[in-house]
């Protein structure tokens, strides 16, 4: 598979149909700004900022957050269980039909 | 009065290499900078990490190339205004640009170029949704006087050094100290976290892990914090101060009342030599848009070189610009 296909829900509810190519080492992060989708992204993926945390709704199961992604998710707001920073997701095929909420932005 | 050739609002890679540029056309030029250090995010957010983009450098850690940059532009000897933030801007009659800081140092320069980023760094706000009535009526997102929580009770919200630091010292000053945090593990000095736990035994300070803030509620002013512990469920709180310590994050602030054209917080900008719509005012590096922009440092770059040609004909209209090869002159500095 060339690219996977995930759903995206912003901040207002509404969904975003997201095309994603594997081969590109892109994270999440990446695809859903490159999508249009308003992530900050303000260190640019390198997990010190928090801007890009997501729910993630579907039960893929994904590589288990580092020590650094669980630190600097101490400094983004109303961390759930299944709380992921975007930059730390490397977009692999088996994403296909992800389903990811955008978390509240601290003002 | 701080008089300069180009003040740049922004003391972040691309401000810094301005300097450079600006120097070998013998303008000088002056910083402002809301952080207490310059180097912009690669100083306050990742001096240790490694960039790979800059080139000529495969690898190079963010705060060693802030060191290279003000190595490069100490020769012309930039002036810095650190530790406050760029307020207000206004035209005088005779064409200079003043800009005051919060802290009511005036800068005068007959060019103004905003290098400012993201914008200035500010403390990160909750998401809750009545915060903002709460604010100074109980809600704080710094300590700036720790005599104003004598004999109160405080609750802080938060697992960094800040966080820890404030709960250990408010320990002997607060009447009642409540530490909130999202999970059991903290990320910051050791040292503090074996600190907090102890005054926790103690009795001194309490530690509520796995617990975050989810709501404010009083009359007026803060009374209550309500808690959402993950085995105990919601919690009531009383408290007389709230303080959430997440960190800083950048917002484009006043510059956003400068009457430049802003989409979607950045500055648009003309790419024939970054000026903004204000004649005088030029926008470089993150802070600018235009149609293909993109966000790295070594576009900032280009952007800052280009902008001090412009920058150089309009302060010296009846000149030549001297564009220099520095492979042919050397550095020659202030």
């Amino acid at each position: 598979m060339d690219s996977v296909k995930i759903k995206a829900i912003d901040r207002e509810g509404v969904e975003h149909m997201i095309e994603a190519p594997v081969d590109m080492n892109l994270n999440l992060m990446e695809a859903l700004k490159g999508s249009g989708l308003d992530v900050k992204a303000t260190c640019g993926g390198m997990a010190l900022c928090s801007t890009c945390h997501v729910y993630i709704l579907t039960d893929h199961s994904l590589a288990e957050p580092t020590e650094d992604e669980e630190d600097m998710l101490d400094s983004a707001f109303l961390v759930e269980d299944n709380s992921r920073l975007g930059c730390q997701l490397r977009i692999e095929s088996d994403m296909d039909g992800l389903v990811v909420q955008l978390a509240p932005d601290g003002d | 009065m701080i008089k300069t050739d180009i003040l740049i609002i922004g003391a972040g890679p691309t401000g810094l290499f301005a300097v450079f540029e600006a120097g070998l056309l013998r303008l000088r030029c002056h910083l402002i900078d809301s952080l207490p250090q310059a180097g912009g995010q690669l100083a306050e957010i990742y001096p240790k990490k490694p960039i790979y983009d800059i080139p000529g450098m495969p690898e190079v850690l963010a705060g060693d190339l802030v060191d290279g940059l003000m190595k490069q532009a100490a020769p012309f000897k930039p002036g810095f205004t650190l530790g406050e933030r760029a307020e207000t801007l206004e035209k005088t009659e005779d064409g200079q640009f003043l800009v005051i800081t919060n802290k009511g140092t005036v800068h005068s320069a007959p060019v103004v170029a905003i290098a400012g980023g993201l914008g200035s760094f500010e403390p990160r706000k909750p998401p809750l949704g009545n915060i903002a009535d709460f604010e100074d009526k109980g809600v704080s997102y710094m300590v700036k006087n720790p005599e104003d929580y004598r004999d109160k009770r405080v609750v802080i919200a938060g697992g960094g050094d800040s966080a820890l630091d404030w709960a250990i010292y408010l320990a002997d000053v607060a009447s009642e100290v409540t530490l909130v945090h999202r999970r059991e593990g903290f990320r910051a000095a050791v040292d503090s976290v074996e600190k907090a736990r102890a005054l926790d035994k103690e009795g001194k300070i309490r530690l509520l892990t796995s617990a975050q803030v989810t709501g404010l509620s009083g009359n007026g002013r803060l009374e209550t914090v309500l808690i959402n512990h993950k085995k105990k469920g919601g919690i009531e709180l009383e408290t007389d101060f709230f303080i959430p310590l997440f960190g800083l994050i950048p917002k484009l602030g006043p510059i956003a009342d400068w009457g430049l054209d802003i989409k979607d917080n950045a500055i648009r900008v003309d790419t024939f030599d970054y000026s903004t719509n204000v004649p005088g005012i030029y926008a470089i590096g993150d802070i600018n848009t235009y149609p293909g922009k993109l966000k790295l440092i070594l576009c900032g770059f280009h952007e800052a070189t280009l902008m001090c040609q412009s920058a150089y004909k309009r302060i010296n209209p009846d000149k030549k610009v001297s564009f220099k090869y520095t492979t042919v002159s050397g550095i020659e500095g202030f």
